[in-house]
C-alpha cells in the first residue's frame, strides 16, 4: 500500500514503513503522522531526526537507553526517560517514531 | 490499533460459551521470497502445493515418530477442551487444542490410513485443500505452542509438536510467517533477531557502562568479544534494545561484577533465541545453535550462560547438545550451559552477594512462570528446580512475594499470550485476548495482595506484558525483569 505525498507515491510494507529509506523526507514524516493523527511539533523532530542519525551512522535504530540518552541531553533531563517518548509517540517510540524517521521496523522480541 | 474488544476480568476464570468461526480471520502477514529463501525455503507457494504438502507430512511421520503417535492416539476425551488460553480469551471453539489438531489429523486420515482413503467421511478424514490451507495458517498461528494442554492430556500428546510439524510442512509449500522468517534471516546475516550490528552493539553496551556507574559510582563492565572471559553470556537481543530487558542485563552485569566472574558477551551469538524452534525446522535450529558453539570456541570461554529467554533455555537445556555439541572443551564442573538463575542462585547460596531486600521494599512482586521454562526444561539439580529458583532468588532479594493461584502457575502456568512466533503486531487481537487468564490471576493477586510488578525470566513474555498490560487497566512498566530486582538489592563495591 504506497502512500501519497505532494503527488508522488512511495513504497510501503503492509505495516505502512517506508520500503525504501532513501524515499525519505520530511513531508512524509508529516503525513504518516497526520494519517495517525498526530501533528509532529519540534519535540517529535528531535526524536525523528536523532533516529535518521543514529541509522545512517549504525543501520540500525538506536536501542532505548541509547535514545533516551540523547533526547535527555537534547530537550533536558526530565525528558530523558521512555515515559516521554511514550507522550510523544504513543504506539512506541521505537516502532512509531522509526515509522515516520522512514527506518524499518524493529523486530524480534521487542 | 485493530478494531476489537479486549475481554472482561470477572472474578473467575470463566469457560466462554462457543462462538464459532470468530477467530477465523486472524493470520500474520505470510512471508516473501526475500525471507523465505534464505531459510531454504520456496519463495511464494508451489503450484503442487498439495502433493508437496503430504509428501512433506509423510516425511515428518517417517523422522518425527512421536508425531506419528500424537495423530494416531487422540481418543477425544476433551481434557484439553479449556486448557488453552487462546480459547478462553477468543471463545473460538477452533482453538480447542484437540480441534486446532484436527485440522492436521484430519489430513493425516485421509492420506496416511486404510479407513481414512475407503470411507474419508465416516472417520474425520478431509481432503487437502485451498480452504483447508488457509485454516492451517490461521489457528496454526493461534497456538503458542506453550504445551499447557499437553499437561493435562492422558495420553501426553504434544500439541506443539503439531503445531511445529504444521508450521514446517507451510513452509515447505511456500506459505512462510513474515515475522518468524525475516527474524531467523537476520540471525544468519547479522547474528541476532534485532539485526544489531556490532558496532551499535558496542555503542550501546558502552552507553550502559556509563549508566550503571552513573547510579553506582561502581565500573561494572559489559564486555564485547573479549577473548578469554571464563563465561560466555548468550542473552536474546531484546536485552539490548528494550525495556525492561535491558534493567535485567544491568543485573547480570551486576551480578558477575560482585562474584568476581570474567565474562562476555559475542557479537557473532548476540542472540539467545531460536525461532528455529518456532517454525519446527531443525535445519535451521541448528544453523542458528552452531553459532554459539563458533563463539565459545573462538572466544576460549570455559562456561556458557543463557540470559533470561524463555525457548531459548528450552533450546539451551534440552537440545544444545545435539545441536551443537560435544561441548567437551568446557570446564566440566559447570553444566552445560547454565542459566543465569541458576548462577545467581549458587551465588546467593554461598553468601557470595550481599544484598539489601529494602532497596526493593517499594515493590510487591509476583512471578509469571513461561511456558518453556516451566514445562521442556529445569533449573538446578532437584525437580522442579526451573520454579523454585527463580522465586528463592525473589524472595532473597525483595519482602514482598505473593504467588498467583496455583492453577496458572508452576506447570500449569499460562502463556503471556505472545510466545512461539506470535509476538507481531499483525497478531494483536490474539495477543491481547490470550493474555486474558494470565491478566486474571494477576488481577487477583493485586486486589488481595497490593502485588505492583509482574517479574518474568523471558524477552517474549516481557515484551508481550508491556504491550498488553495497558489494555486491562494496568500500567505498561508493571512488568520488569528478575535480574532488575536483583541488581536493585545487590549491595556493589569496588573490589579490587
Amino acid at each position: 500500500m504506497p502512500i501519497e505525498v505532494n503527488g508522488k507515491s512511495y513504497e510501503t510494507d503492509e505495516e505502512g514503513y517506508l520500503a525504501n529509506l532513501n524515499d525519505w523526507n520530511p513531508d512524509l514524516a508529516t503525513a504518516m503522522a497526520a494519517a495517525d493523527g498526530t501533528t509532529l511539533d519540534e519535540n517529535h523532530w528531535e526524536v525523528i531526526n536523532f533516529l535518521r542519525e543514529y541509522y545512517e551512522e549504525y543501520q540500525i535504530a538506536p536501542a532505548v537507553r541509547v535514545l533516551t540518552k540523547a533526547i535527555g541531553k537534547k530537550l533536558g533531563p526530565d525528558k530523558g526517560n521512555s515515559k516521554y517518548l511514550y507522550e510523544l509517540f504513543p504506539y512506541g517510540p521505537a516502532k512509531q517514531a522509526c515509522k515516520y524517521a522512514g527506518l524499518p521496523k524493529p523486530t524480534g522480541c521487542v | 490499533m485493530a478494531d476489537f474488544k479486549t475481554p472482561e476480568v470477572k472474578e473467575y476464570l470463566e469457560i466462554p460459551a462457543l462462538e464459532a468461526g470468530v477467530m477465523s480471520h486472524s493470520a500474520p502477514f505470510v512471508s516473501k521470497e526475500q525471507f523465505q529463501a534464505p531459510l531454504g525455503f520456496p519463495g511464494e507457494l508451489v503450484d503442487n502445493w498439495q502433493q508437496v504438502a503430504i509428501d512433506k507430512l509423510g516425511e515428518l511421520l517417517e523422522t518425527n515418530r512421536g508425531l506419528q503417535v500424537f495423530m494416531d492416539s487422540c481418543v477425544k476425551c476433551g481434557a484439553c477442551t479449556d486448557k488453552c488460553h487462546y480459547f478462553l480469551g477468543t471463545s473460538d471453539p477452533r482453538n480447542m487444542p484437540v480441534a486446532r489438531q484436527d485440522l492436521l489429523r484430519g489430513v493425516y486420515r485421509r492420506y496416511y490410513t486404510l479407513p481414512g482413503k475407503l470411507f474419508p467421511k465416516l472417520v474425520g478424514a478431509m481432503d487437502l485443500t485451498e480452504e483447508v490451507l488457509d485454516q492451517w495458517y490461521s489457528y496454526f498461528h493461534q497456538c503458542s505452542e506453550c504445551r499447557r494442554c499437553s499437561v493435562f492430556c492422558p495420553y501426553g500428546i504434544d500439541t506443539a509438536e503439531v503445531t511445529m510439524a504444521t508450521r514446517e510442512i507451510m513452509n515447505a509449500v511456500g506459505k512462510g510467517q513474515k515475522y518468524s522468517n525475516e527474524i531467523i534471516g537476520k540471525v544468519f546475516k547479522i547474528g541476532n533477531n534485532l539485526g544489531l550490528p556490532e558496532p551499535a552493539l558496542r555503542d550501546t553496551l558502552e552507553g550502559l557502562e556509563e549508566e550503571v556507574k552513573m547510579d553506582t559510582g561502581v565500573d561494572v563492565r559489559y564486555p564485547l568479544d573479549e577473548k578469554g572471559a571464563e563465561v560466555l553470556l548468550v542473552t536474546p537481543s531484546a536485552d539490548f534494545f528494550a525495556e525492561p530487558h535491558v534493567d535485567g542485563l544491568i543485573g547480570y552485569g551486576k551480578v558477575f561484577h560482585q562474584a568476581g566472574i570474567s565474562w562476555t558477551l559475542s557479537s557473532h551469538a548476540s542472540e539467545a533465541a531460536n525461532f528455529g524452534l518456532f517454525i519446527g525446522s531443525p535445519e535451521n535450529m541448528k544453523r542458528i545453535a552452531m553459532r554459539i558453539r563458533e563463539a565459545a570456541l573462538d572466544l576460549g570461554v570455559k562456561r556458557i550462560v543463557f540470559g533470561e529467554c524463555g525457548h531459548a533455555w528450552r533450546v539451551a537445556y534440552s537440545f544444545l547438545n545435539t545441536l551443537a555439541g560435544p561441548f567437551d572443551f568446557l570446564d566440566p564442573r559447570y553444566p552445560v550451559p547454565q542459566h543465569i538463575c541458576e548462577v545467581t542462585y549458587d551465588l546467593i547460596q554461598r553468601g557470595a552477594l550481599t544484598l539489601d531486600k529494602s532497596a526493593n521494599d517499594h515493590r510487591r512482586v509476583t512471578f509469571h512462570d513461561s511456558c518453556n521454562v516451566a514445562r521442556a526444561s529445569r533449573m538446578g539439580d532437584m525437580p522442579g528446580g526451573q520454579f523454585v529458583i527463580p522465586r528463592e532468588i525473589l524472595k532473597a532479594v525483595c519482602n514482598h512475594y505473593y504467588d498467583m493461584a496455583p492453577d496458572t502457575i508452576g506447570e500449569s502456568t499460562f502463556c503471556c499470550g505472545g510466545g512461539g512466533g506470535l509476538l507481531t503486531d499483525d497478531l494483536m487481537e490474539l495477543r491481547v485476548k490470550g493474555a486474558l487468564p494470565r491478566m486474571q490471576a494477576l488481577k487477583h493477586v493485586v486486589e488481595e495482595h497490593g502485588v505492583n510488578q509482574l517479574v518474568a525470566i523471558c524477552a517474549i513474555c516481557k515484551s508481550q506484558f508491556s504491550k498488553v498490560l495497558p489494555y486491562y487497566g494496568f500500567e505498561m512498566d508493571q512488568i520488569v525483569s528478575l535480574h532488575q530486582l536483583v541488581g536493585d538489592a545487590l549491595v556493589m563495591d569496588s573490589k579490587q
